[in-house]
């Protein structure tokens, strides 16, 4: 069985939507309160490398991408998560699961506002810190 | 009696090329914590991308870096291309993977030179700023740049290597190659390099699991991971090369494995030359479709990662940018601690964190009769301008 295969099989209960877009390229759809278990299983127990999390500002809500590679084939399975209340964005932090997500949410935090919620260090990386609380860099400005 | 004392190292210091700020946490001798404080260079690049049409960025990532220049649009074209679906002329596969690959040694050896000069042997640093300044003078020849080579665009390359290029850049390789002899047989064989990098600053395998850290750092952990064979771009699947990796995780390890991958990138512009086919050199974009595209390259110092989604207009809605320091720096919290501070400012450096800025010395004529300024002219020229700003200021 390949990864994408165990991925279907393991968490069909909680992929809301999976698409293969391109060879070794893969989306999946989960919802952002089961973030920490799916983030476990692909890292614990399927042994996926964590690569990075991209957040995106969309009409819908803050929308997060944790990027796992399996290096063996050279995939990449993007987890999807769309956190719809943008006035108070919030999430489970993965850093029980995995230390090397830590900055990386230090970041979204700063750029995005969305809390990460059990973060132990949760403080601005990138910015100064007496950047103004509310004002968020990539936040797009439309709404 | 011990008692904890702090060592700021950086902002700005004179061992560090970059702004970073250390706070070392002492008892005795031994480094028992660190804080690693980042952001000084922040330039809002993802920001300022999201305003540049697709061809553009290119140009943009390619200034996140003075050393892995290429890398970052390296990564964007290949995330263009896996957004759009785009196939690249193979022409153009074999040039991105030849440029790609003069970086990885020019890079290899900038760091080489930096571990020299850090535990205090600059002989080190000397012979490997020699050597890589020919592989520099063969990028100026191919791309008209020693650094920032504007090679890359979504679709292709925009220049050729030519017939007369070939050869120059041959004899470079032959050259380099006894030189990364005389650099293996200098850290394998020298007792001063060995007491300084065995044992020191080690990450685990483990640690350098869930620390998720990347290339050369994880290569040297035991972990065999590498983009160009796991996932290939370029040329990379028609080439043959070796995936180096060592067990024992400390600086000595890393310092292996960049210079075994000396003799690799060698190996692979070498094949590149021989089988690199006739033809185009860029296929045509008439327009980026809405999807979103993950673009990766085995930069020098790792996996660097490019996201881009478009919504179907001529610019990136949101492109998000993950340099392999990014995972590699983090991990210092892990092979500093416990260390001693003698062996911090190394440790600090053994995962390469990129440094922005490069600097050239230019050739300075006098206009008159063309010839060179000596040494002694530039410090008099200097002091005539230091004896005019006194002056001006009433000192």
């Amino acid at each position: 069985m390949n990864i994408e295969e165990k991925i279907r099989e393991n968490l069909k209960e909680k992929i809301i939507d999976g698409y293969r877009y391109s060879q070794r390229r893969y989306y999946f759809s989960v919802k952002s309160s089961d973030i920490v278990e799916v983030a476990r299983f692909l890292f614990n127990e399927l042994n996926l490398r964590f690569s990075t999390a991209t957040a995106v500002d969309t009409p819908k809500g803050i929308e997060i991408l944790y990027h796992f590679s399996f290096d063996k084939t050279g995939e990449i399975f993007s987890i999807k998560v769309l956190i719809e209340d943008k006035k108070n964005p919030q999430i489970d932090s993965l850093t029980s699961v995995f230390p090397a997500v830590e900055w990386i949410e230090r970041e979204i935090w700063e750029l995005f506002g969305v809390s990460f919620l059990g973060h132990p260090n949760l403080k601005h990386l990138l910015l100064h810190e007496d950047w103004p609380k509310d004002k968020h860099p990539l936040r797009k400005h439309n709404d | 009696m011990s008692h904890k004392v702090i060592i700021p190292i950086g902002p700005y210091h004179p061992l560090q090329e970059e702004p970073e700020f250390f706070r070392l946490y002492i008892e005795g001798e031994r480094v028992i914590d660190i804080d690693i404080v980042i952001g000084y260079n922040h330039r809002g690049i993802e920001e300022l991308s999201e305003h540049k049409h697709f061809d553009q960025v290119a140009y943009l990532v390619e200034r996140i870096c003075g050393i892995c220049s290429t890398s970052h649009p390296f990564a964007y074209v290949n995330a263009i291309e896996d957004l759009a679906h785009i196939q690249v002329p193979e022409r153009a596969l074999y040039i991105r993977t030849i440029i790609a690959e003069m970086e990885r040694i020019h890079s290899h050896l900038l760091w080489l030179g930096l571990a020299g000069h850090f535990i205090g042997y600059n002989t080190v640093w000397m012979w490997a700023w020699r050597y890589r300044e020919p592989i520099l003078d063969c990028f100026e020849m191919i791309t008209g740049n020693r650094n920032h080579y504007a090679m890359m665009k979504p679709g292709g390359v925009r220049r050729d290597i030519l017939e007369e290029h070939i050869s120059p850049l041959k004899k470079t390789l032959d050259e380099l190659n006894k030189a990364t002899d005389m650099f293996y047989g200098a850290v394998v064989d020298d007792p001063v390099i060995k007491a300084r990098l065995k044992g020191i600053g080690i990450l685990t395998k483990e640690q350098a699991r869930n620390w998720c850290v990347v290339g050369p750092t994880a290569r040297a952990s035991g972990i065999d991971i590498d983009v160009r064979r796991d996932d290939p771009y370029g040329a990379y699947d028609r080439v043959d090369f070796n995936v180096i990796v060592e067990k024992e995780g400390d600086i000595f390890a890393k310092t292996l494995v960049r210079i075994k991958e000396l003799y690799e990138s060698i190996r692979i512009i070498r094949q590149c030359l021989d089988k690199m086919p006739k033809g185009e050199i860029e296929t045509k974009i008439k327009e980026i479709p809405a999807g979103e595209g993950i673009g990766r390259v085995e930069a020098p110092r790792g996996e660097c990662f490019h996201y881009v989604r478009s919504d179907g207009t001529n610019r990136p809605i949101r492109h998000k940018i993950r340099a392999p320091s990014y995972m590699n720096v983090a991990s210092n919290k892990i092979a500093a601690v416990g260390g001693t501070i003698s062996d911090a400012a190394i440790t600090l450096a053994a995962v390469d964190p990129c440094y922005c800025c490069t600097e050239r010395c230019s050739v300075i004529r006098k206009k008159d009769n063309q010839k060179l300024l000596t040494g002694w002219d530039l410090i008099k020229l200097s002091q005539e301008k230091t004896e005019k700003l006194k002056k001006e200021m009433g000192l």
